[in-house]
């Protein structure tokens, strides 16, 4: 090791070789036998569980637990994966804290929800790690559905359509399935590869092709698709991410990118990293990247957000996740400039302070300039390099529209969902929802047909 | 702070909590530390008569019932009375009650049902300086297939022979421990007093099979692929111990017999509880095994505030306090109106209230928008299943209505006087109640 977390500039190798193991293990290790008993005893096996309610995939929460706690683990991922094929991931993603835990009496109780996201992990891990994929596939339909990306929104449609006994082919211009799963997500919450295994595991249904390298719009246009397929559906994602006017140059980029790399990595101790770090945000990915960096071995890492802690769309779960990471929350403050220095590197950036109005946000006219050698940008993300692609299909807002059943228009066999899709927060519980959701609502247009 | 000093059949003792005759009082070890936690007395492990002692299974000897949290609320057991030599047992006896004179020394006893094993034992013990004898006849398992415990505890004629042969023999107060397994409860203890038995202390185990393995086909605990039905003790048993308990105090026949109250006495209240229902001091067992000798520290510092709140000098003022309550269905007043109510501030909204209520009762909970529950007077029957499930304590609560107003239920006045149903115009055989 020859740098450090005072090393100027952006470098890699800032922490001792076996810091990297430990910085980026698990976050909520799973639970063993005997914790899972314990925290499923808790579970008051509510009626009509406020908790399934605020599960977006609508999980029997109470009837998996129950199944736990009396010693049939394999049973109770059974019913989480009879709502939610991605329950594996969600249990370490979702942030329950703001979903099925925050619901849970328990909480009104005492302050402690019962740990559903950690149960979840325990039920679906035992199962898969058994090898074991719990359904099978109905009698053939003889009908082709195209599926337009493998993230959360395209294989849960994809697994749902295949299992209902449609032949399923699909399209995803990455390398790798899994969409954000794989190169999205905080490693932290998903540890030794378990995107892919995951989706290997999805696959055992049969019945999906998975084409990847294939892009719509480069490969294949969506009225290819709507001719040659029976339906198609849309779960592309919101593949470009949005930056910021004005600051721009050596140092900054977006923090998607930055995270797609780390996740891709195979070795952490070759990622540069700055010493002084700014990320730009205030939703999960700002927060991602901002702990990342600290783990990576920054020394100054602050998050600068325009408006005030209690608009941010971080948790506070996530708040305080990163202030137990040591990363430094500035609020009321949006940025003006990058200063680089003569050699072309980035020195600081230029925040002004604004006031959150009625009228909207307003420059105070007071500035300060944050230390940096790196930035990155996390102000959203939205569906422009798809370019005109989609140009025939109407919008809402910047997103697709979905009409019945995830449907969009104009066209008379093609689905949205997941983060392309309006409506519904962006998060992997949504996208899987969404897919399932238009996956029955296809099933029946093709059974009517 | 409250005198929980107590003398029972004429045994004193500086408080009501004896350990019950079982492993925690098989040996001079076990006994001597727990005096040293604050027992009272101790009733000793069984001893037999002389010769090779008994031998136990070598395998499991326990099985269990758990509830949330693998809280152990049920055990069985198919160990049998000491199989320490009778010399050993009493020459610890001996020793144990020379160095612990303030505490109670019972010695439980089981021999074959002949006057002469009897007559045999009796001034073995007498020599140790022992307090009292219990007569074992409750052990139901093992040892009931020899003739002994239970098999002698079932048939009256029988505890009113050997307690007899015991009282003729000894000096020592006799305690005749009554088992569970029989149909009426009072037919044994009036043997027990009408072969001059100083007290009766009871239950011993229930006969039961706490589970089955699923795998081998067999009950638990399981030797050899084998299992034989055990004797229950511990929480799961406290409900029927505590009507066993307040039918013999409630009988005129055994009235005003000392009583020892014990199955599932786990804390200070279920003690309380046998006092109130007329026992005059309780013994414990499970609870000990549980959670070891210190639990008695809990039990004599919550019995004695209680006490002291209550404004009780003695445990002699709790004894029976509740007995004359304890009465017959028929007595009960039927113009005693309740409904259930929710205190919305308490309430987490778990809904339990309401499935219990809409799937097996009365369809008498409303859920409303927001998981708002509320009672529905004109359909709530008062069955008290909604208080019972609510996971939070005093959320639902049962309150009277008033004599006067009108149970929209019925659509009747509640009426201020007692009325039950001997008069009742529903039943048949009613006394005119004018
Ligand atoms: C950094 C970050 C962290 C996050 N952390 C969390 C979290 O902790 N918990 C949580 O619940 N949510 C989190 N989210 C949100 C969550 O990842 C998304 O909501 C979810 O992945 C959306 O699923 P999707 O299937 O709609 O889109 P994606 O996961 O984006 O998948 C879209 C797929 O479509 C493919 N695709 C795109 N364009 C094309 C094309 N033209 N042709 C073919 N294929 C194409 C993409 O390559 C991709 O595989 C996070 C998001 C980010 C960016
Ligand atoms: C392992 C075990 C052994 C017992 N052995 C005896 C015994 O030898 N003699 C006896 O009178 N009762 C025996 N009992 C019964 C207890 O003394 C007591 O009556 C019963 O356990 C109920 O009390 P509890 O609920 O506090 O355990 C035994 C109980 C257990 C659990
Ligand atoms: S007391 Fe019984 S009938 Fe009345 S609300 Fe409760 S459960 Fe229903």
């Amino acid at each position: 090791m020859t740098n450090s977390s005072w090393t100027p500039g952006v470098v890699p190798g800032r922490l001792p070789a076996e810091a990297y193991a430990l910085n980026f293990a698990d976050l909520h290790p799973p639970l063993d036998p005997h914790e899972a008993a314990v925290a499923a005893d808790r579970c008051y096996f509510c009626h009509d569980a406020p908790c399934i309610t605020a599960c977006p995939t609508s999980i029997d929460i109470p009837l998996f637990i129950r199944q736990i706690s009396t010693g049939t683990p394999e049973a109770a991922a059974r019913t989480i994966f009879e709502q939610n094929i991605l329950g594996g991931m969600c249990a370490r993603v979702c942030p329950t804290e703001t979903l099925c835990e925050e619901a849970c009496v328990r909480e009104a109780a005492e302050g402690k929800p019962v740990e559903i996201g950690r149960l979840q992990r325990y039920a679906t891990d035992t199962l898969m790690k058994a090898g074991v994929h719990p359904f099978t596939r109905g009698p053939a339909t003889g009908k082709r559905v195209a599926v337009v990306g493998a993230g959360p929104a395209g294989l849960s449609c994809a697994h749902r359509l295949a299992m209902l006994g449609h032949d399923v082919t699909i399209v995803e211009a990455k390398e790798k399935p899994g969409g954000l799963n794989e190169y999205g997500i905080a490693s932290y919450k998903t540890v030794e590869g378990f995107a892919q295994a995951e989706v290997a595991w999805l696959m055992q249904i049969g019945g999906i092709e998975l084409r990847n390298g294939v892009a719509l719009g480069r490969d294949v246009t969506l009225d290819e698709l709507a001719d040659s397929y029976d339906a198609v559906f849309l779960g592309i994602g919101l593949p470009g991410a949005y930056d910021i006017a004005g600051v721009a140059g050596n140092g900054i980029g977006s923090a998607v990118e930055f995270i797609r790399t780390l996740r891709q990595s195979t070795d952490l101790s070759g990622l540069p990293i700055g010493r002084n770090v700014v990320v730009i945000g205030g939703g999960m990915t700002a927060i991602d990247a901002a702990v990342q960096s600290r783990l990576l071995g920054a020394e100054n890492v602050a998050v600068v957000y325009r408006r005030g802690r209690e608009r941010m769309a971080a948790s506070p779960y996530e708040q305080e996740l990163a202030a137990s990471k040591g990363v430094r929350l500035v609020f009321n403050a949006q940025p003006v400039a990058a200063h680089h220095g003569a050699d072309g590197a980035l020195e600081a950036v230029e925040f002004a302070y604004v006031a959150d109005t009625p009228e909207g946000l307003r420059e105070t006219g007071e500035t300060i300039r944050l230390p940096a050698d790196q930035v990155h940008v996390a102000i959203g993300q939205w569906l422009e390099p798809l370019g005109d692609a989609l140009a025939d299909v109407e919008l809402d807002g910047t997103k697709l529209a979905v009409f019945e059943g995830g449907k969009v228009a104009p066209f008379g066999n093609v689905w949205a969902g997941g983060d392309c899709a309006a409506g519904g927060e962006d998060l992997t519980v949504t996208a899987v929802a969404e897919g399932r959701d238009a996956a029955m609502s296809i099933h029946a247009a093709l059974s009517a047909a | 702070m409250a005198d929980l000093r107590t003398e029972f059949a004429g045994i004193a003792s500086p408080n009501p909590f004896w350990l019950a005759s079982a492993p925690p009082t098989d040996k001079a070890y076990n006994v001597v530390r727990a005096f040293r936690a604050g027992w009272g007395g101790v009733v000793w492990k069984t001893l037999g008569e002389e010769g090779p002692p008994v031998v136990n299974v070598n395998g499991p000897r326990y099985g269990a019932v758990w509830g949330a949290d693998r809280r152990l609320l049920g055990l069985n057991n198919i160990e049998l009375i000491t199989d320490r030599p009778l010399e050993v047992n009493l020459r610890e006896i001996k020793e144990v009650k020379r160095d612990w004179p303030d505490r109670a020394m019972v010695v439980s006893l089981m021999v074959p049902c002949e006057e002469q094993a009897w007559k045999a034992i009796l001034p073995l013990v007498e020599e140790t300086g022992a307090d009292g004898i219990e007569l074992n006849f409750g052990c139901p398992h093992g040892m009931s297939e020899r003739g002994m415990g239970s098999a002698v505890g079932q048939v009256p004629e029988y505890i009113e022979m050997v307690t007899r042969w015991c009282k003729q023999t000894t000096r020592m107060p006799v305690i005749v421990k009554l088992t569970p397994n029989i149909t009426d409860i009072r037919k044994p203890a009036r043997a027990a007093k009408a072969g001059g038995a100083d007290a009766v202390s009871l239950i011993n185990t229930i006969n039961s099979i706490t589970s089955v393995d699923l795998d081998s086909f067999a009950p638990e605990p399981t030797i050899d692929g084998k299992g034989s039905h055990g004797g229950y003790c511990g929480p799961a048993v406290k409900p029927i111990a505590l009507s066993m308990v307040s039918e013999i105090a409630r009988d005129a026949e055994t009235a005003g017999m000392p009583i020892s109250g014990i199955g599932g006495v786990t804390t200070w209240r279920d003690a309380a509880e046998f006092l109130t229902l007329g026992a005059g001091n309780v013994q414990v067992c499970t609870a000990a095994m549980t959670y070891g000798f210190k639990v008695v520290q809990e039990m004599i510092s919550g019995l004695s505030e209680w006490m002291d709140r209550k404004g009780f000098a003695s445990v002699a003022e709790v004894s029976g306090r509740a007995v004359p309550n304890v009465t017959d269905w028929q007595h009960l007043n039927l113009n005693y109106v309740t409904k259930a109510r929710i205190d919305q501030d308490l309430c987490i909204k778990c809904g339990r209230c309401y499935a219990a209520c809409e799937d097996t009762s009365h369809q008498a909970i409303a859920m409303k928008p927001g998981r708002v529950f509320e009672v529905i007077d004109a359909e709530c029957v008062a069955c008290n299943l909604c208080v019972n499930v609510c996971p939070v304590e005093d959320c639902i609560t049962m309150e009277r209505l008033a004599p006067g107003s009108v149970d929209p239920r019925t659509g009747r006045t509640v009426q201020p006087d007692y009325a039950n149903w001997t008069t009742h115009p529903n039943n048949p055989a009613a006394t005119a109640a004018e």
